[in-house]
């Protein structure tokens, strides 16, 4: 299984509790954060830069975080933002992801959620790096360019919906995938279904590479979400 | 500002002075133009006199000589009301008439002329008259000739009614000009004294309307829709308001509860996380309710033009359908989906994408059968989507056991939930969202029998077609717009 060495995360954010308690949950998760308080801060550690990810407030003193996001991507900073917003209707996420972020994180949030996006957020870091057309986890193997997925050897009949599905999953291997990511890269919504639907069609998926296998690959992260990486570790 | 400032600032006033100036001027020209006509009558019939009487004359001398005409002459100037004669010699002597002073050049002159002249016996006063000159052989003179005094009353007569019809009609004008103003300015002051009544808080108050249909009617029945239609927000603004203080409190303090309950009689750790656990789930399902209260109060004020795009509601139908279908069928319940292609919609695809799943999943929950092994028919949801002439109509249609007519319009509004499904879990936001997303795209939500089950409509004005582009070639229709 692949081992994630921490990333250096930067937090621009005026609530100060929330900050701290952000910055304390990260580093938990292994990861190194810096705090900002304000958007001219922010933006100047952005610029000195070597940061994996930013996580940006909306609404901030001194430059507000959309100005902040639109001022870095106009520096060509390519560093990877998620903005998170008390605003969190449809709108805005269209407004803070045309200012130039990643990703849109409405408030109140899960953090489970907010670190599964930081984390598949830091992983798009190697721009120029080309696209992978072959994802494999153990025996399963997913090819992009001829849409054949195998386990084993064995080939596994997928509808278009589950490879999609298993698509996203394996571009993020090892790490959690959250029942709104899937919604949200699968399915191209937003909101919050109300019932488990993500649940069923991946319990599906499931029954598909895992059933007649003895390592699963797919599990569920309680409270979380989905991963999917070699349990055979 | 005076009264009078006020009015001589009036718009009403000043046009209506204007208009007071322009037909004063017209009434002027056409009584100036009659007078003239009048004038002229009157100069003809004068003329025409003359002309009898000359000939009169003449036919005398032609007839007796001098020694008639003279006779003839003198019997004429004493009859009443006379014309004016004067014979003279050829040296122009006078030998007979009752002119007694005419200027002398005046008989050399030919055709009609107008001369003054004193009368012979009758007082000193110089008159005018209308002449002519006709000449007797061998070189008598002969004058006759008609006082212009009747064209003079008749030509005084013109010029005071010409005065007192224009003072006459200025007054008139006038006053009508202040009446029309003052109406006007004092509409206006009430329409004022609304709208300030209005700005100062009463927003149930509306503009005055007299009824009379005129522009300042019109005007405050524009103003008057728009208050409305701003009241109805605030409305529903004061609305979502009330039901987060109404139905946010049950579980808020199911929250509290769950969490003084963990700290007065927690025991161990697994306690407390199940407590803590609970605390998260209960909170979870708070912001989803405030979500979708904020999503719905957003969709009526009438949401952000930037967020609406053109795409294909068939589309968003089918990956609806499909992301509910393996639920679908693990409730047994048969979910199919009918959609014609090339739906296009103007609009908020995420919105409507919501609103579709809602739909499907008060479908699925409510709208099963009662009894399930007495039920002759298979539950299932249909969702269909396909145009109605200028309308693109979004059906999910169940087999559950409906909703009587009587409801169908109060389960629109928010948190209403019907006796029956309060056990279960929702927040009854669903059909209000979907209401509130219909109206935000023009269109409607209609509830209808499914005979039986229940049928909820959403009505959405279609896009026009857009000019024809020649098909692409891979027929596929997956170009869904991302939000």
């Amino acid at each position: 299984m692949v081992v994630y060495s921490g990333m250096r995360i930067l937090i621009i954010e005026d609530d100060r509790d929330a900050a701290a308690y952000l910055a304390k949950a990260f580093r938990e998760a292994g990861h190194v954060v810096d705090l900002a308080h304000d958007g001219v801060t922010g933006y100047d550690m952005a610029v000195e830069g070597g940061y994996d990810v930013a996580i940006v407030d909306r609404m901030l003193p001194k430059m507000d975080g959309l100005t902040l996001v639109g001022a870095l991507r106009n520096q060509r900073d390519e560093t990877p933002i998620l903005i998170l917003s008390a605003l969190g209707q449809v709108d805005d996420r269209v407004k803070g992801l045309r200012a130039g972020g990643d990703d849109y994180l409405a408030k109140p949030y899960a953090f489970s959620e907010l670190l599964a996006r930081v984390e598949a957020l830091a992983r798009r870091r190697p721009k120029g790096a080309p696209e992978e057309t072959v994802f494999r986890v153990a025996d399963l193997t997913l090819d992009r360019l001829s849409h054949k997925v195998t386990r084993a050897g064995e080939e596994i009949i997928l509808q278009p919906r589950e490879f999609r599905l298993l698509e996203y999953l394996m571009q993020n291997a090892g790490k959690v995938v959250t029942r709104t990511m899937l919604l949200e890269h699968v399915w191209d919504y937003h909101f919050d279904p109300q019932t488990n639907v993500i649940d069923v069609h991946v319990s599906r998926l499931r029954a598909k590479i895992d059933r007649d296998f003895d390592a699963p690959l797919l599990s569920t992260v309680r409270g979380a979400g989905y991963m999917i990486r070699d349990g055979g570790r | 500002m005076t009264a009078v400032g006020k009015l001589f600032r009036a718009t009403a006033f000043r046009l209506a002075l204007a208009i007071l100036a322009l037909s004063a001027v017209g009434a002027g020209i056409v009584l100036s133009v009659i007078a003239w006509q009048v004038v002229k009558l009157v100069d003809e019939e004068i003329a025409r006199t003359i002309e009898a009487e000359a000939k009169g004359l003449i036919d005398s001398y032609d007839r007796e000589g001098l020694g008639g005409i003279y006779t003839v002459i003198e019997t004429r100037k004493r009859q009443p009301g006379a014309s004016l004669y004067l014979l003279t010699d050829p040296a122009g002597e006078p030998l007979a008439g009752n002119v007694e002073q005419i200027p002398l050049e005046v008989l050399e002159r030919p055709g009609f002329v107008i001369v003054s002249y004193r009368t012979s016996g009758g007082g000193d006063r110089v008159r005018q008259a209308l002449v002519r000159i006709y000449k007797l052989p061998p070189g008598f003179l002969l004058l006759v000739g008609h006082d212009l005094g009747d064209r003079a009353r008749v030509e005084k007569v013109m010029v005071r009614s010409l005065a007192v019809s224009l003072i006459f009609f200025a007054a008139l004008a006038a006053v009508g000009a202040l009446f029309v103003a003052r109406r006007v300015l004092s509409r206006i002051d009430d329409i004022n004294t609304s709208a300030h009544g209005i700005m100062s808080g009463d927003l149930t108050r509306r503009l005055p309307v007299s009824g009379s249909g005129d522009e300042l009617d019109r005007l405050a029945e524009g103003l008057n829709e728009m208050l409305g239609r701003i009241g109805e927000l605030m409305q529903g603004l004061r609305e979502v308001s009330d039901n987060i203080a109404h139905d946010l409190r049950t579980p808020l303090t199911r929250l509290r509860n769950h969490a003084e309950a963990a700290l007065a009689f927690g025991g161990d750790a697994a306690a407390y996380r199940a407590a803590l656990e609970k605390t998260i789930e209960e909170s979870d399902g708070l912001i989803k309710i405030f979500n979708a209260l904020l999503l719905i109060a957003r969709a009526e004020a009438g949401g952000d033009v930037e967020a609406l795009h053109s795409f294909d509601l068939g589309e968003v139908a089918k990956s609806v359908a499909e992301l509910y279908e393996p639920i679908a069928e693990e409730e047994g319940v048969l979910l199919k989906v009918e959609a014609e292609g090339k739906l296009r919609v103007r609009g908020n695809r995420e919105l409507i994408g919501q609103t579709l799943a809602n739909l499907v999943d008060n479908a699925l929950k409510y709208g099963a059968p009662k009894e399930r092994a007495a039920a002759q028919v298979k539950p299932y949801v249909v969702i269909s989507a396909r145009r109605v002439g200028g309308l693109v109509a979004l059906t999910v249609a169940d087999r559950g056991p409906g909703i009587a007519a009587a409801d169908r319009a109060r389960v629109l509004d928010r948190f209403v939930r019907l006796e029956g499904s309060r056990s279960r879990p929702g927040s009854g936001l669903g059909l209000s969202l979907a209401a509130a997303v219909a109206r935000m795209h023009g269109g409607s939500v209609e509830l209808e029998d499914n005979k039986p089950g229940l049928r909820v409509r959403v009505v959405l004005p279609a896009e026009p077609a857009p000019l024809q582009l020649p098909a692409p070639a891979n027929g596929g229709m997956d170009e869904s717009v991302a939000g």
